[in-house]
């Protein structure tokens, strides 16, 4: 579904979703790291259980919650991708301490 | 608009208070419309903390605590019927609510303030209860090292106010009701023959009965039928946090979980006329109190802030009061819509109907504001 631009080939940034070893790029995102690779629904809604992925990527939306580094919740979009970071999807409500 | 629409019953103010009495209305078989401002409404009915309160209401007026309690006991039943009716679930729970002190001072306040209170002559008693730190850790097992105790009562609870104001409209439009909204009331004029004239720059309507439940607004409103509605705006502030898993079963008077996972903050009072305006002061000082109730909201994201402002009378109690000049015309104007909602959809909308208050209602009219000022 999306495609990276043209740009100079930046350092790669090895991070684990949900347990799995993956890539993304220096610059990058959480959020923009997800879509880079496909992985569009990053987490299930609090209420209903639905599948959500990152929509407006400016901060606002917040459907693009994910569990970073053991923290519930934290808007991909706003958080830069870190080498070794362990990314994984948001199930419903966030628990406290987690 | 040369003919006007004709109702049994006209409502100005479709929030929660206007909304329920409304239900009441049709519900005793009236047609009703209600005539409510647009989105530009201060309407306190989408600010509020959703609390159904009991255990504090009444010091100074015992009518008001057997009043709010009818109501928070008919909520069961009338959050039952809103879901039949309208398929939505208003999330109404009563298990018991707490005030928490973070000092003896203040748990000695509030042990007064109660007791005083059900010494009232005339008062309806029900059980509470003062709580050490040993019996509320029972309850709460990490509750902040700063709370000294607090008080319970079993007959507060609870509900989601957003649902309940959803599932009020949907219930008022099954029953056939007339929902006008961009429909400020310029004027009011009785009829000669009975029933009132109701002006709106989108064009007049006519009603054999009149209830006036537009919040501050009542108070412009009430002297064109020969009612006095003496109230004014007090500011709330609240913060919601992000969804969390449920750690807080009960109510507190100043925090508590919603049935969606986020936690509300709230119970702040400020006396500023009509601005809706936040404050970092008051919110901080709210934050903290909560933090240290119970640490782990520390580690929440609070999501949004918002004040609202509460219709409150020169008592804080509710006014409810037919007009002596222009017999068709009623007031209903009080800061606990939310609570109130259920007496005021079973109880109060068919005494209107019937055409008077009961005379236990007499302690909630304008007429005791009434009284010369000492010299």
């Amino acid at each position: 579904m999306f495609r990276r631009l043209p740009d100079p080939p930046a350092r790669r940034i090895a991070f684990t979703l949900d347990g799995v070893a993956v890539e993304g790029m220096d610059g990058d995102s959480v959020a923009a790291a997800l879509l880079a690779l496909g992985h569009t629904a990053c987490r299930e809604t609090a209420v209903s259980g639905a599948p959500r992925g990152p929509y407006c990527m400016m901060g606002v939306c917040f459907d693009c919650l994910v569990v970073i580094d053991g923290i519930g919740n934290r808007q991909g979009c706003l958080v830069p991708l870190t080498e070794g970071m362990a990314v994984e999807t948001q199930h419903g409500r966030r628990e406290v301490g987690r | 608009m040369a003919n006007a629409t004709i109702f049994d019953a006209a409502v100005i103010g479709g929030g929660v208070v206007g909304a329920a009495v409304a239900c009441g209305l049709l519900g005793a078989g009236l047609s009703t419309c209600i005539l409510d401002e647009g989105d530009v409404a201060h309407r306190a009915s989408r600010g509020n903390f959703a609390l159904i309160w009991v255990q504090s209401k009444g010091l100074g007026m015992a009518r008001y605590g057997s009043w709010t309690r009818a109501s928070a006991d008919a909520w069961a039943d009338f959050a039952a019927d809103l879901r039949a009716e309208t398929g939505i679930d208003v999330a109404h729970q009563r298990p018991g609510g707490f005030s928490l002190c973070l000092s003896e001072e203040e748990l000695e306040k509030r042990r007064g303030a109660l007791t005083r209170m059900h010494n009232q002559p005339g008062w309806i008693p029900y059980d509470w209860e003062v709580l050490d730190r040993p019996a509320l850790m029972r309850e709460f097992p990490d509750l902040g090292p700063e709370v000294v105790g607090g008080l319970y009562c079993p007959l507060d609870g609870h509900v989601n106010s957003l649902r309940l104001f959803r599932a009020l409209h949907a219930a008022f439009k099954a029953r056939g009701g007339a929902y006008f909204p961009e429909r400020p009331v310029t004027s009011i004029a009785p009829l000669s023959a009975g029933g009132f004239r109701i002006e709106t720059p989108k064009g007049a309507i006519e009603a054999g009965k009149l209830v006036l439940a537009a919040g501050i607004a009542n108070a412009r409103l009430a002297p064109m039928v020969g009612l006095v509605a003496p109230v004014r705006p007090q500011r709330g502030q609240i913060l919601v946090t992000e969804k969390t898993a449920p750690f807080l079963r009960h109510p507190v008077i100043t925090v508590r979980q919603t049935d969606e996972g986020g936690v509300m903050i709230g119970d702040s009072a400020e006396e500023a006329g009509l601005d809706e305006r936040i404050g970092l002061g008051v919110l901080s000082v709210m934050a903290d109190r909560a933090m240290r109730m119970f640490p782990r909201i520390a580690a929440l994201n609070v999501v949004r802030t918002w004040a609202a402002l509460r219709v409150m009378s020169q008592d804080g109690f509710p006014i409810y009061d037919r007009s002596e000049s222009a017999p068709g015309a009623f007031i209903a104007t009080c800061h606990s819509g939310v609570t109130l909602a259920a007496a005021h959809e079973r109880l109060l909308a068919p005494m209107i109907a019937r055409g008077a208050l009961d005379a236990d209602m007499a302690p909630f009219s304008a007429r005791r504001f009434d009284v010369p000022q000492a010299a």
